[in-house]
């Protein structure tokens, strides 16, 4: 295999045929540059979609009153439904329900300020519980607790970017005093979280406190309910029986699908990671299917190589050249031009995805392509088998052939 | 040397059988300079190609050099090939994009030989031929006559046992077709069996013995004294 003489044979009859060496080099080089930026997509959509996912925690289930359309029990549809505290403590109770949240919105209208620095901010007023579900991730100091809502505290958890814009001049938020719509709380944290600025750009306050503070009573917005460990089919039935509980308490109709709204991380993130699972195999069949061209390429072109060769296979035979001395030169040639030429699309193609996931702008469900290593390594010795293959039966042939006819061909 | 009892061929094309050798007996002598003769389609190439070992017969039997060469493996055939045959042809059969020093040296590839060692040989032989300064010439730049003695050095590299010329001058003009001659007299004046086949009269009379083929049989077996005496005949008819 390693033969330098073989080499030195190889290479003298690339050299005479360079553009036909070149063509068959780029049909197989093309075909690996596709399959790479085929799988790198793939891989790039998969990474977007996991990042969106990855914002929020994906075992839970926001659940969202909305406004009765159908008649029950004498009510006349367009009722709104609306929660409160003890439609987070029912739900809570539910079976398979590992934690709970209640969350409140205000949305940009409180403006937030420190000293002269100031800004509208959206208020998330929750349970300590909800920092799950968005993932936070703590900078310094504290999230909310138990006892901020027990004891109605005016603590406030600030998102990165608001205690960047409050804070200047490397002030510390830590302990300092901020008005939320002119009501001082004190900052006890700072959060990072993976779910980008817009998760950043909030403050969150105990539910409790801001109940009392704001004149909201007792009423909550939406109850979002962990389930730690359950599996797609748990939530689906976790829905259900949200539905039944909250239409009996609120006294509207189960099959209402506009009184109640209901987002099923759990079985959302099921049916994206299936919709992977199936872009990924049909990734794999158009780049085989492309692979697979470029071998039948390869072949073709061996055919005409021994074909044309045949005349001179004959004179070899008659110098005593054994019949595997001719398939390892056919072979050779063509492991050679599969192997080169596919690592060369494989490099260009991997430049290729570099570039574009370097100087891509920010979108939403695609992030870095890119091609794991074993892939580009498994394509690799795919294409030298590949290689191997596309010259096996044009090589048998060469050297099948009888030298008389051999030599008698013009 | 060659040793041939009742050797027939056949060739089968489609429903026609084409019964080429119909029965060959020929026994030739190590060192010999044949030539075998004939008109076409009366066998000659054919017999010279199982010769070679480069076609398989029917039936009869063959020894060189006290093997019998019957059916056997592409293999085994290349290694007698390699070791007992140089091949002189028509068309020289040199490979056009090697140079005329790779040419000759390409049987010892074959035969393991190194690179260095087997174009030292090369040019030992390519020198004999007083081609030393063409060794790096490709065979396109190369006179028809100077081809065929490349092509004698390629055949003679490997130290065969025998040289078996098809129509070694067939391509060639009258005076460099004698200098080839003079080199395959040469060669054989060192000992190697050389068998040629050629339809030229003058070619013929510069071997030692004439086979003359007619439709698949030897009609005619001349050796040297008779060859002179023919040659006297043909002189004669000329004038």
């Amino acid at each position: 295999m390693f033969d330098l003489d073989k080499w030195q044979e190889i290479f003298s009859t690339i050299r005479q045929n360079k553009l036909r060496t070149f063509l068959t080099a780029f049909s197989v080089a093309w075909g690996i540059i596709m399959l790479v930026i085929l799988l790198g997509s793939g891989y790039g959509l998969e990474n977007g979609v996991r990042e969106e996912f990855e914002g929020d925690a994906v075992n839970y289930l926001s659940v969202n009153p909305g406004m009765t359309s159908k008649a029950y029990k004498g009510t006349k549809p367009g009722k709104p439904v609306s929660f409160t505290n003890e439609d987070r403590d029912l739900l809570t109770r539910m079976p398979g329900v590992t934690a709970s949240s209640a969350r409140t919105r205000i949305f940009g209208s409180g403006v937030i300020s420190y000293k002269n620095e100031y800004g509208a901010f959206d208020i998330f007023c929750c349970h300590p519980e909800y920092a799950q579900v968005e993932s936070i991730r703590m900078i310094e100091g504290r999230f909310l607790n138990q006892a901020d809502i027990q004891h109605t505290r005016k603590v406030v958890s600030l998102g990165k970017i608001v205690a960047d814009a409050l804070f200047k001049n490397g002030e510390k938020p830590l302990g300092k005093y901020i008005r939320v719509n002119d009501v001082l709380f004190l900052v006890v944290g700072v959060f990072d979280d993976p779910g980008g600025d817009r998760d950043m750009s909030r403050i969150y306050i105990p539910i409790s406190t801001a109940q009392k503070a704001f004149n909201r009573g007792n009423s909550i917005n939406n109850v979002c309910v962990i389930m730690d460990g359950a599996t797609p089919e748990d939530s689906r039935k976790a829905e259900e029986e949200i539905k039944q509980t909250l239409s009996a308490r609120h006294h509207f109709d189960p099959t209402d699908t506009r009184a109640l709204f209901i987002y099923n991380t759990i079985n959302e993130y099921q049916r994206f990671m299936q919709l992977f699972a199936g872009i990924r195999i049909f990734i794999w069949f158009i780049g085989v299917g492309t692979i697979i061209a470029g071998i039948v390429g390869v072949s073709n072109i061996m055919m005409i190589v021994v074909k044309e060769r045949t005349k001179e296979i004959g004179i070899r035979k008659s110098m005593g050249a054994t019949p595997s001395s001719i398939v390892g030169l056919i072979l050779q040639e063509s492991v050679l031009i599969t192997a080169l030429a596919g690592y060369a699309g494989l490099v260009i193609g991997v430049v290729l995805l570099e570039v574009v996931g370097n100087n891509m702008p920010n979108v939403d469900y695609f992030s870095n392509p890119e091609i794991k290593l074993d892939v580009a390594v498994s394509a690799t010795v795919l294409l030298v088998v590949a290689g191997m293959i596309a010259g096996f039966v044009p090589a048998r042939r060469a050297a099948s052939v009888k030298p008389v006819d051999a030599l008698r061909d013009e | 040397m060659i040793h041939i009892k009742e050797l027939h061929k056949s060739y089968i094309t489609g429903t026609n059988s084409l019964h080429v050798l119909k029965g060959i007996d020929l026994s030739i002598a190590s060192g010999e300079f044949v030539s075998i003769m004939g008109s076409s389609g009366s066998g000659k190439s054919t017999l010279l190609n199982i010769l070679g070992i480069l076609d398989n017969y029917d039936k009869g039997n063959y020894r060189l050099d006290g093997n019998l060469i019957a059916k056997m493996s592409e293999k085994k055939a290349a290694a007698f090939r390699n070791q007992l045959i140089g091949f002189v042809f028509q068309s020289f059969n040199l490979i056009s994009f090697k140079n005329a020093l790779e040419n000759v040296a390409l049987p010892l590839y074959y035969q393991k030989v190194s690179r260095r060692k087997r174009n030292l040989i090369a040019m030992e032989y390519l020198d004999k031929m007083g081609l030393a300064e063409w060794a790096h010439h490709m065979p396109n730049e190369l006179s028809g006559g100077q081809k065929q003695r490349v092509a004698i050095a390629r055949a003679l590299i490997s130290k065969p046992k025998v040289i078996l010329a098809d129509e070694p001058t067939g391509a060639l003009d009258t005076q460099t077709s004698y200098e080839v001659m003079d080199i395959l007299k040469e060669v054989n004046g060192q000992g190697i069996t050389i068998l040629i086949v050629t339809h030229e009269h003058d070619i013929a009379a510069m071997t030692n013995r004439i086979i003359r083929l007619r439709d698949g049989v030897i009609a005619e077996d001349i050796r040297n004294g008779e060859v002179k005496k023919m040659k006297e005949m043909a002189f004669a008819a000329a004038n």
